[in-house]
């Protein structure tokens, strides 16, 4: 019975010598794998237009009805978004966001990713209600060019598939 | 008459300084305590409020002073009301007789070595009183700390509270004995019930050596008065919630968990100075000559003051570590085998300590050899306890439910 003690005994000072396996949070972060389904972007084509064309396709494939999408069209003199339509208004609600992706999934321009953001935390609902603005990425981030089909305005063209690929 | 005000003021300033660096010392026991165990666990432990966590205490008081003070309504008003009080307050008188440290402001550090029966020329500021019955004072106000852990159990009328109350009780008086009688050695060792001539009879060898046994028991039973782990029974949070102090909340709640600190630290200033030569170390008496050489006898009588009093709170924390060591290390002792050892292996041991102790001393004239017969003798029992305890079944069950094999039917052989 003595030794067992004194194994236990041996075990706590053996282990007050490791250095300890806790992360320290807010000074130390730890990098979040490739995959990770943190917040929101709305992301650009190269040219500064927005990828999103209010077509609503993520607010209806949101299991947890977070995203609401407010469709306006565009004007051709200086268009907001590629196509005929862009998002007027873009919000997603945070508290009820379960980060499952399919937002990602169904967009056809893939203008909605979920980046590495984990930081969401709000002192009311109100502010846990992320906009366009806030979820948009600076003009000069956009990547890719935009696809030709985009661009056929008023012209017949056939119906884009469901995923384009950019 | 100036004479008595001067000794009364002196006397009231020591006395608000030692129950300021007391509560000051618990409050930074709990930061120790709580950094060596999360350090023990592979974590790292409060440090955020401050360098190092090092204002940590100083936010939780803060906390427990804003919290509301709720008094359930049906408590026993007044006795709900005076049982944090009366856990506290002994926790803080214990502190009267040990001297945890020797500054003589007379200004003669040689009567810190000196015979005490001979040169009562010593003024010792690190010593509230120094009565003859110091020892005796010690074990009759730790024993009163039960008062109030038992009043809190039974005024909060509450079963989880009530239970933890009578548990700590019954745990603290059973533990009472064999405490007493392991100090009742070293007492018969130094032939003193003085706190400083206790002190004064370890000069030579610390009581450690020939008390082996009485400090072993000293050790154990003094966790148990404490009601720290592995015996805290008494706040087993799976089945009491967390005992006596279940219905107190705020600052109330804070004075229990003060008094708790407070005893530790007191028992292990107590094993410092039954067992381990108090305030005193080798090299001493040498600063004291060096320091009085070379800047008076007033320098030279602070400088052993100073360095007695780093010596002592170097001892006290070294036992702290231990509690706290052992507190990550053990599992909760079951409470029919904490009655079990205390009542049958404790208590029998230290009786049988203090005999042997008497024998030697009176047989046995001469302190080295008497100390070297019971060191000898101390580790021989301790090894036929620990053989004997390995053998002994443990004790049969009195429960009335009885444990039944079920029937394995047998196959016929063929």
């Amino acid at each position: 019975m003595f030794g067992e003690l004194l194994k236990g005994l041996q075990t706590t000072l053996r282990y007050m010598f490791r250095p300890p396996v806790t992360v320290q949070y807010p000074d130390v972060k730890r990098p979040v794998r490739e995959r990770f389904r943190g917040r929101h972007e709305l992301k650009r084509f190269a040219n500064g237009q927005e990828r999103c064309i209010g077509c609503s396709l993520c607010s209806a494939a949101c299991p947890a009805d977070a995203i609401l999408v407010v469709p306006a069209e565009n004007n051709l003199e200086q268009p907001t978004s590629p196509g005929e339509r862009y998002a007027a208004t873009y919000e997603i609600n945070m508290l009820r966001c379960i980060f499952c992706g399919y937002c990602e999934d169904a967009c056809p321009t893939n203008a909605i990713v979920l980046e590495h953001q984990y930081e969401l935390s709000f002192y009311d609902r109100q502010t846990s209600i992320y906009t366009k603005d806030m979820l948009l990425v600076p003009p000069d981030q956009g990547h890719g060019e935009i696809p030709p089909i985009l661009t056929q305005l008023g012209d017949k063209r056939p119906s884009p598939p469901a995923q384009i690929d950019l | 008459m100036d004479d008595i005000v001067v000794q009364v003021l002196i006397m009231l300033v020591q006395v608000v300084v030692l129950v300021l660096a007391i509560s000051t010392g618990f409050a930074y026991l709990t930061l120790f305590e709580r950094r060596l165990l999360a350090r023990m666990q592979n974590r790292v432990g409060p440090n955020r409020a401050g360098p190092g966590g090092f204002l940590q205490p100083a936010a939780d008081a803060v906390k427990l002073f804003f919290k509301e003070d709720v008094i359930p309504t049906l408590v026993d008003r007044g006795v709900y009301l005076l049982a944090p009080a009366l856990a506290v307050i002994p926790a803080l008188l214990i502190w009267a007789v040990i001297p945890f440290g020797c500054l003589n402001i007379a200004g003669d550090y040689q009567a810190c070595f000196a015979d005490p029966a001979t040169n009562p020329n010593l003024h010792n500021i690190f010593q509230l009183a120094d009565i003859d019955i110091g020892v005796l004072y010690l074990l009759a106000i730790t024993s009163i700390g039960v008062y109030g852990i038992t009043l809190a159990g039974w005024a909060s009328n509450s079963k989880y509270a009530m239970l933890g109350g009578i548990r700590a009780s019954a745990q603290l008086i059973s533990y009472e004995l064999a405490l007493s009688s392991a100090v009742l050695a070293a007492v018969m060792m130094a032939g003193t019930l003085s706190t400083h001539e206790v002190i004064y009879q370890q000069m030579t060898m610390w009581f450690v050596i020939p008390q082996l046994l009485g400090f072993v028991l000293f050790l154990i039973s003094g966790t148990a008065e404490l009601v720290r782990a592995p015996f805290d029974l008494v706040e087993a949070e799976q089945e009491l919630t967390s005992g006596y102090n279940a219905e107190y909340g705020s600052m109330k709640f804070a004075l229990f968990f003060m008094s708790e600190y407070i005893k530790m630290i007191a028992i292990s200033a107590i094993a410092v100075t039954l067992y381990l030569g108090g305030w005193n170390a080798p090299g001493l008496e040498l600063l004291g000559s060096l320091m009085t050489g070379m800047a008076g006898p007033l320098v030279g009588s602070i400088a052993v003051g100073l360095a007695s009093f780093l010596v002592f709170l170097v001892k006290v924390v070294l036992i702290l570590f231990l509690f706290v060591w052992m507190r990550a290390s053990w599992p909760r002792v079951r409470y029919d085998k904490l009655m079990y050892m205390g009542w049958k292996w404790l208590l029998p041991l230290a009786l049988l300590n203090v005999a042997m102790t008497a024998v030697f001393v009176v047989v046995l004239p001469d302190a080295l050899i008497h100390s070297v017969a019971l060191f000898v003798a101390s580790l021989v029992v301790m090894a036929v306890a620990y053989v004997v305890s390995s053998r002994v079944k443990p004790a049969p069950s009195r429960s009335r439910i009885k444990m039944v094999q079920p029937e394995v039917p047998r196959r016929p052989s063929s």
